[in-house]
C-alpha cells in the first residue's frame, strides 16, 4: 500500500501538468521567439556542458577507478559534493570563485578582463559544475567493472596507453558512457539554481528553459506550463533512450 | 481632503482600540491566533519588525512571514497557499487576485522610490541616471513581471534612456546581492534596499522629479480562516503609529 501511495505521489503531478497544458495555444507558445530562444540556448549550453564533462570528467573517472592518485576515497567524495549540494549553493560557490571579485575571478578580470556572470559561458560553467559528477560517478562504475587484463593484453602487444584507452577501454565501457552522458546532459538541461545564481537571467544570453519557465510563472502561467511540457517530453525521451537500464523488469 | 480623512481614521483607530476593548469589562475576547503574511521581497527587513510589534501588542497572536517577489506571492495565493494577508510592492501584481476575488480590496500602506545601487567604491563611476546608458556597463534590473522591474522600465521611459541590462532578476534582493558582490556595476533597486545594506553598497540618488514611485498594497486573502485577525493586522500596518514609524525608520515613505 505505501508503495502505491509513492506511485501516485510521483505520477499525479505529471498528469496534472499534462491536463493543465493549454494544448490549443501550445504550438503558438512554444514557437514564440522567446521560447525558441530559450530552447536553443538550453540545447547549446547543455550539449557544450556535456562535452566538457566528457572531455575532463571521463579521464577523471578513470583516475578514480584505477586509484592512480593518492587519497582516491577523499577525491571521490570531493567530486560527488556538487552532486549532493543544493544547486543554488553551487551558484553561490561559483560566484565566490569565478565572480568578478571571486577567488579566481578577480585575477581573471584584472589581468584578462574576463568575466563569467551574465554570459552564456557562465551558464555552461554552472551547468558543467552541477552535471559533471553524474558522468564521473557512472563512468567510474563502468571502469571498475572492467577487467584490467584486456588493457594489459593490449599493452603487452605494444599499444600505447592512449591507444589502449581509446581502442580497448572506452569501447568496453560504452554502455556506462552512454548512460552517464545522457544523465549528465539531462541534468544540465534541467539546471536552474546554479544558473540563475551565477549567470543571471536574460533572454537569449542566460535564460535557459528552466529559467524561462520560472520567469513565465511570474506573468503567464499557461506559458510556464507549456514550456514545462516541452521539458517533460525531453525527460521522457531520455528515459526511452535509457530503456535498457530502467525499463527492464529483470536484469538479463 | 483625503489626506486629512486618512489621518483622522488613523487617530480614530488608535483611540478606538482602547474604546473597543476597555480593560475594565474584560469581556471582549483578546485577539489570538496565527496569521501567515506573504510580503514582497523589498519588505524583508521591515516586516519582521512590524510583526514583532504586532505580537507584542497582541501577545496571543503569532505572525508567520513569507517573502518572495510580489508575483510569486500572488501565484502562491492563486494556487491555494494558506495565506491570510498579502502585501505587494504594486497594485498591479495584486490585480489578478482582485479580478478573481481571491483577495479583498487592496489598500495602500506605504511608498518607496527607486535608486541606483553600486558596489562599494562605485567602480564604474556612476554619478547620474544617464550614465546607465554607457556601453559595456553591467546593469541589473528586475524582470518586468515583478514590480521593481516594471518600475525600472517606467524610470527609463520617463527619462527617455536607452539602457540594456545584463540580467533580469526575479526579485529585487537578487539584484542587490549581485551589486554587493561586485558582479554588477549598477542595479535598479528601491531606496529601502540600499538602506538595509548600508556599509555593503553605495547608491546614486535619482532626483525626485525623475523618479518613479512604488505604492505598496496590502490585502486580506478571501478564504482566510482568521478574517478578523487578518483585518486587524492590515489596520495595524496601515494606521498604527508604531508600524508607520518603523517603516519610516527603514526608509519607506508615507503612503499618502
Amino acid at each position: 500500500m505505501p508503495g502505491l501511495v509513492a506511485l501516485l505521489f510521483l505520477v499525479i503531478p505529471l498528469i496534472a501538468l499534462i491536463v493543465q497544458t493549454p494544448w490549443e495555444a501550445f504550438p503558438k507558445i512554444i514557437s514564440s521567439p522567446e521560447a525558441l530562444e530559450a530552447l536553443r540556448l538550453s540545447l547549446v549550453t547543455s550539449l557544450v556542458a556535456t562535452a566538457f564533462a566528457a572531455l575532463f570528467g571521463i579521464p577523471m573517472a578513470w583516475l578514480l577507478a584505477r586509484e592512480i592518485l593518492p587519497f582516491t576515497g577523499l577525491l571521490r567524495a570531493l567530486v560527488i559534493v556538487p552532486l549532493l549540494l543544493p544547486p543554488v549553493v553551487s551558484g553561490v560557490a561559483l560566484l565566490e570563485a569565478l565572480g568578478r571579485r571571486g577567488l579566481v575571478g578577480a585575477f581573471l578580470y584584472d589581468t584578462l578582463g574576463i568575466t563569467f556572470p551574465f554570459t552564456t559561458v557562465g551558464v555552461v560553467i554552472a551547468t558543467t559544475f552541477v552535471a559533471m559528477p553524474f558522468l564521473v560517478i557512472t563512468m567510474e562504475g563502468g571502469f571498475r567493472s572492467l577487467h584490467q587484463r584486456y588493457e594489459d593484453a593490449a599493452a603487452t602487444l605494444g599499444a600505447g596507453s592512449r591507444r589502449v584507452f581509446l581502442r580497448i577501454t572506452m569501447p568496453m565501457v560504452a554502455p556506462a558512457a552512454i548512460a552517464g552522458l545522457v544523465l549528465c546532459w539531462a541534468r544540465a538541461l534541467g539546471e536552474f539554481g546554479a544558473t540563475i545564481t551565477f549567470a543571471g537571467n536574460f533572454p537569449g544570453v542566460t535564460q535557459t528553459m528552466p529559467l524561462a519557465v520560472y520567469t513565465a510563472l511570474e506573468s503567464d502561467r499557461s506559458v510556464a506550463i507549456a514550456l514545462s511540457m516541452v521539458l517533460l517530453v525531453v525527460s521522457v525521451g531520455v528515459l526511452v533512450a535509457l530503456r535498457g537500464k530502467y525499463l527492464q523488469t529483470r536484469a538479463s | 481632503m483625503t489626506k486629512m480623512l486618512h489621518g483622522f481614521v488613523a487617530i480614530a483607530f488608535v483611540v478606538g482600540l482602547g474604546a473597543f476593548f476597555p480593560s475594565a469589562s474584560g469581556a471582549a475576547p483578546k485577539p489570538s491566533g496565527t496569521l501567515t503574511v506573504s510580503a514582497a521581497a523589498s519588505l524583508t527587513d521591515v516586516f519582521p519588525v512590524i510583526a514583532d510589534a504586532f505580537e507584542k501588542r497582541y501577545p496571543d497572536t503569532e505572525i508567520k512571514l513569507n517573502f518572495a517577489g510580489s508575483s510569486t506571492l500572488m501565484n502562491q495565493v492563486i494556487a491555494g497557499a494558506p495565506v491570510d494577508v498579502i502585501a505587494t510592492a504594486s497594485k498591479s501584481t495584486i490585480q489578478i487576485g482582485i479580478d478573481s476575488e481571491l483577495v479583498a480590496r487592496p489598500l495602500r500602506f506605504t511608498k518607496n522610490f527607486l535608486t541606483i545601487a553600486v558596489p562599494l567604491g562605485n567602480p564604474a563611476n556612476i554619478s547620474k541616471i544617464s550614465d546607465l546608458q554607457r556601453d559595456g556597463l553591467l546593469l541589473g534590473v528586475c524582470d518586468t513581471a515583478v514590480p521593481c522591474g516594471s518600475a525600472a522600465v517606467e524610470l527609463f521611459t520617463k527619462n527617455t534612456l536607452d539602457v540594456t541590462a545584463v540580467t533580469r532578476e526575479l526579485d529585487v534582493r537578487s539584484v542587490l546581492a549581485k551589486v554587493i558582490s561586485g558582479d554588477l556595476d549598477a542595479g535598479i533597486v528601491y531606496v529601502t534596499d540600499v538602506k538595509s545594506a548600508e556599509n555593503r553598497v553605495e547608491f546614486v540618488q535619482i532626483p525626485f522629479r525623475d523618479n518613479v514611485v512604488a505604492t505598496y498594497h496590502i490585502s486580506v486573502v478571501a478564504d482566510t480562516r482568521e478574517q478578523q485577525l487578518a483585518q486587524r493586522f492590515v489596520n495595524f500596518v496601515r494606521f498604527s503609529t508604531t508600524s508607520q514609524g518603523i517603516m519610516r525608520a527603514f526608509g519607506f515613505a508615507k503612503p499618502w
